[in-house]
């Protein structure tokens, strides 16, 4: 985790709660798990996370790239991460919609990167954008676009 | 071949459609795509509830799989955007989804999604994208 992609570096700061936060998200999403998902950096409000390359996500044998749907779930992810980060309690978030447009195919055997953003948070509705790449965001891979309830599926029973 | 069996060849290619654990079923030339439950499918434990990626992915390749077979491609179209409605949170069982191709134009086609569980006309999600249909001359590149 010391490695530090390059981002478009608008105050990301390492080692404080919030990162420890997402990535115990993460670690208790099997699905975000089964992937490889893990967030790297985060600020309020933001999320930087990594999906590492492997065969078995491939969508396209003949070309080795990426399935589109690893995308899908890894943004929804990071999205959904950069929700909580904005929020000053964190609470449980649900995707209403998420639009994702490709731009090109992944590189084969690349690791993906992706910064995701909280534009606008109200009492009920998360508002986040994200961009996929392998190198820098001003060549991507992705985007998405995402609104999250907050804490409006049922709560888990304690 | 039976185009059944083609297709379940082609899916078996996919290894992420292998990851997800989806198999399909081709009625006249009406697909669908079935996922079975399993853990690692799962987004959220507590509730549980099936993560909104692996549904929006299972509608994706649902789409592109119909769009393959209606265009009569030998190569699969290319995802320009989707768009994902969550509608409600996917239950730890079996989900299906079905596809319908509302226009093929000459290089880019629009294609809606949905995805259900017990109930066909309760979806629990619904998406609509763009795909690129391929050259026949790149068919088999």
């Amino acid at each position: 985790m010391s490695d530090s992609p390059k981002s478009d570096g608008i105050g990301y700061a390492t080692g404080d709660s919030g990162i420890d936060r997402v990535n115990a998200m993460v670690q208790f999403t099997p699905q975000a798990k089964a992937l490889g998902v893990s967030v790297i950096q985060t600020a309020k409000g933001r999320a930087l996370g990594k999906v590492p390359y492997r065969a078995e996500l491939v969508g396209d044998p003949s070309t080795g790239v990426i399935a589109g749907g690893v995308l899908t779930t890894f943004l929804d992810q990071l999205c959904g991460a950069a929700a909580v980060l904005a929020m000053d309690q964190p609470s449980i978030v649900a995707t209403i919609d998420l639009r994702i447009d490709y731009m090109r195919p992944a590189q084969p055997g690349r690791d993906v990167l992706a910064e995701a953003q909280c534009y606008k948070i109200g009492k009920t509705i998360a508002f986040v954008r994200a961009t996929a790449y392998e190198d820098s965001p001003d060549n991507p891979i992705a985007h998405a676009t995402a609104a999250f309830a907050i804490n409006s599926s049922r709560k888990p029973k304690r | 071949m039976s185009p059944q069996e083609q297709l379940a060849a082609a899916l078996a290619r996919i290894p992420y459609a292998q990851f997800l654990g989806v198999r399909a079923e081709l009625k006249g030339d009406e697909l669908t795509l079935i996922m079975p439950f399993a853990a690692h499918l799962i987004g959220n434990p507590l509730l549980p509830a099936l993560h909104g990626g692996v549904v929006g992915a299972l509608m994706e390749l649902t789409a592109l799989t119909q769009l393959a077979i209606s265009s009569k491609s030998q190569a699969f179209p290319k995802t320009i955007d989707i768009n994902v409605d969550y509608l409600r949170s996917g239950k730890p069982v079996d989900t299906f989804a079905r596809a319908r191709v509302v226009k093929i134009g000459r290089r880019i086609a629009n294609v809606q999604a949905e995805a259900w569980q017990a109930e066909r006309n309760n979806a629990i999600a619904a998406m609509h994208g763009h795909f690129m249909i391929p050259d026949d001359g790149e068919a088999s590149a």
